[in-house]
């Protein structure tokens, strides 16, 4: 064996210590304990013990690391919602993915291709114009493209010439993009647990004991803790999660489905989907062509999928690419995601003195993992909502200020 | 295919169904607070468990209501609107 083999393999830095260490005991109280260990309650780990100091944080994960949405979610990133209030969150959310790799000292493999939305119909043309004069206003990179520009952009697109489904134009949005979803919870898991933050995997909140306005402790399948802080960033288990500590969310939870093929060579640049056919492409690096995103048509708590989704999935990528026909399945599957009535988050207090939320982030909320975690660290370190995160208070539905972003998300996530 | 059985057509594909959601109580309008109207267009029910839903067989433009497991997705009855519901 070589010397400087050798000399390295009896030094202190050998053997390398794993990213994420295994689960430790409970201990009987942390100032901040994060319910949810997918994307959302890993970023707020990671920026509370980077940005604020504040390490006795413990992330409570029932199952194992990032295996709920942040798993099962097609990674479209993009800022190209309509109401001014969105856009300003989820363009942070992007300009956060730009530097995520270097943050995290971990490759997320984010890639900013572009993502183009498609209208067959005059009226989603209406609806492109009024989100890409907004998203120009906003200052994010957002216009309509034209038929010709179009197949500038994406040349093997079926434009469907006088058919009924003909692509009329887009919306060509070149700050979309997409990252690596697993790299992104580990990368913020790694960060946090050198800093102190402490995963426990395997360990479920099952109660709260509430005092007053206060949540005192968290009651979990490992024993009771103690808590300063609380947040909640349960994924499709919010409402149930929220409902514990006696707070009823206005979710209802509905399955998502998606799928990929077989790995392809290289041929599809850009994030694509279409308004009218509610499906969306991407190619991932190692070539799979990942196509989302299906919900079923009624509340259900199952992660199962239906023939029917597929049908209708599959259907649309071949209508859009019709060489798609002979390409075979790999995978299939779906997540249950907590959809509020106006398409946006709730993020911020609740009305337990020391509960936060970050939920509501049904089938739209990878994009926001950074974001949301910075700014939900912000909240429970300074004990105040910033201006960023106002508008999406629960109290919005009280006092009828919906943000309403059903028509930026139905067909694109 | 998952079968839904109408009570005026028999079983039939549930693709030829739209679920409208959980029935909710009418507030009454003149005694009603906005807290009040705000869950009431807000929050549907959506705790594990059995539901009683609007359904439309869309053909036959047919609303009746089911009762439903949110969790195993089974469909324990339906009926029409004037019978009596022992849920919600
Ligand atoms: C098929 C699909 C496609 C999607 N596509 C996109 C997309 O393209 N772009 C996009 O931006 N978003 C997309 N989403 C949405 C996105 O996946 C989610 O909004 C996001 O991942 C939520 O992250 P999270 O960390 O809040 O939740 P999750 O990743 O779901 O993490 C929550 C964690 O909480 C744990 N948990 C639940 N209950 C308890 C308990 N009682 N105690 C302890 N732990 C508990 C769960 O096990 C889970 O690991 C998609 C979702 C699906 C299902």
């Amino acid at each position: 064996m070589p010397l400087r083999l050798l000399k390295y393999g009896l030094s202190r830095d050998y053997p390398v210590s794993g990213d994420i260490p295994a689960t430790p005991e409970l201990k009987p109280a942390y100032d901040v304990v994060i319910i949810g260990g997918g994307g959302h309650g890993l970023s707020c780990a990671h920026h509370l013990a980077k940005y604020h100091g504040i390490r006795s944080v413990a992330v409570l994960e029932k199952g194992y690391l990032a295996g709920g949405n942040t798993a099962r979610n097609t990674t479209t990133i993009r800022s190209n919602y309509i109401t001014p209030e969105g856009i300003a969150f989820y363009k942070e959310g992007v300009e956060l993915f730009e530097r995520l790799s270097q943050e995290l000292d971990f490759n997320v493999m984010f890639s900013q291709r572009g993502q183009l939305t498609l209208a067959h119909t005059e009226a989603t043309m209406r609806s492109f114009h009024m989100r890409a004069e907004m998203g120009k206003h906003m200052g994010t990179r957002t216009e309509v493209v034209d038929q010709k520009g179009v197949e500038e952009l994406c040349p093997l697109l079926n434009m469907d010439y006088g058919g009924a489904l003909e692509i009329l134009g887009g919306l060509w949005h070149a700050d979309g993009g997409t990252a690596r979803h697993d790299a992104v919870a580990w990368g913020y898991a790694a960060q946090a647990s050198r800093r102190g933050v402490e995963i426990h995997q395997r360990t479920e909140v099952q109660g709260f004991e509430v005092v007053g306005d206060r949540i005192r402790a968290v009651k979990t399948n490992r024993g009771r803790i103690a808590c300063g802080q609380v947040l909640i960033a349960t994924g499709g288990m919010n409402y149930d999660v929220a409902l514990m500590a006696g707070v009823e969310l206005p979710i209802r939870c509905y399955p998502l489905q998606a799928m990929v093929t077989q790995p392809l060579k290289p041929w599809l640049h850009t994030l694509v989907s279409s308004v009218s056919l509610h499906t969306y492409l991407v190619q991932s690096s190692r070539g799979e062509v990942v196509i989302g995103g299906g919900s079923d048509p009624y509340q259900l708590y199952s992660t199962r999928s239906t023939l029917d989704m597929k049908e209708h999935l599959a259907e649309g990528a071949v209508h859009l690419f019709p060489f798609l026909q002979g390409v075979r399945l790999l995978r299939q599957w779906a997540g249950i995601t907590d959809m509020t009535p106006d398409y946006s988050p709730i993020m911020g207090a609740s009305p337990l003195a020391n509960l936060w939320l970050d939920c509501g982030w049904g089938t739209w909320g990878f994009k926001a993992t950074p974001v949301a975690g910075k700014r939900m660290a912000q909240t429970i370190a300074d004990g105040r909502v910033p201006d960023i995160l106002k508008p999406f208070a629960l109290e919005r539905f009280e006092t009828f200020r919906l943000l309403n972003e059903m028509g930026a998300t139905a067909a694109s996530h | 295919m998952k079968l839904l059985t109408c009570p005026m057509n028999g079983p039939r594909n549930i693709d030829e169904f739209q679920s409208f959601g959980p029935v909710r109580a009418r507030p009454d309008p003149n005694a009603t607070a906005d807290r009040e109207w705000s869950r009431h267009l807000f929050r549907a029910e959506n705790r594990r468990g059995v539901v009683v839903e609007w359904w439309r067989h869309v053909p036959s433009n047919y609303f009746f209501l089911a009762e439903r497991d949110l969790v195993s997705n089974e469909i324990i009855r339906t009926f029409d609107a004037s019978e009596p519901r022992d849920r919600a």
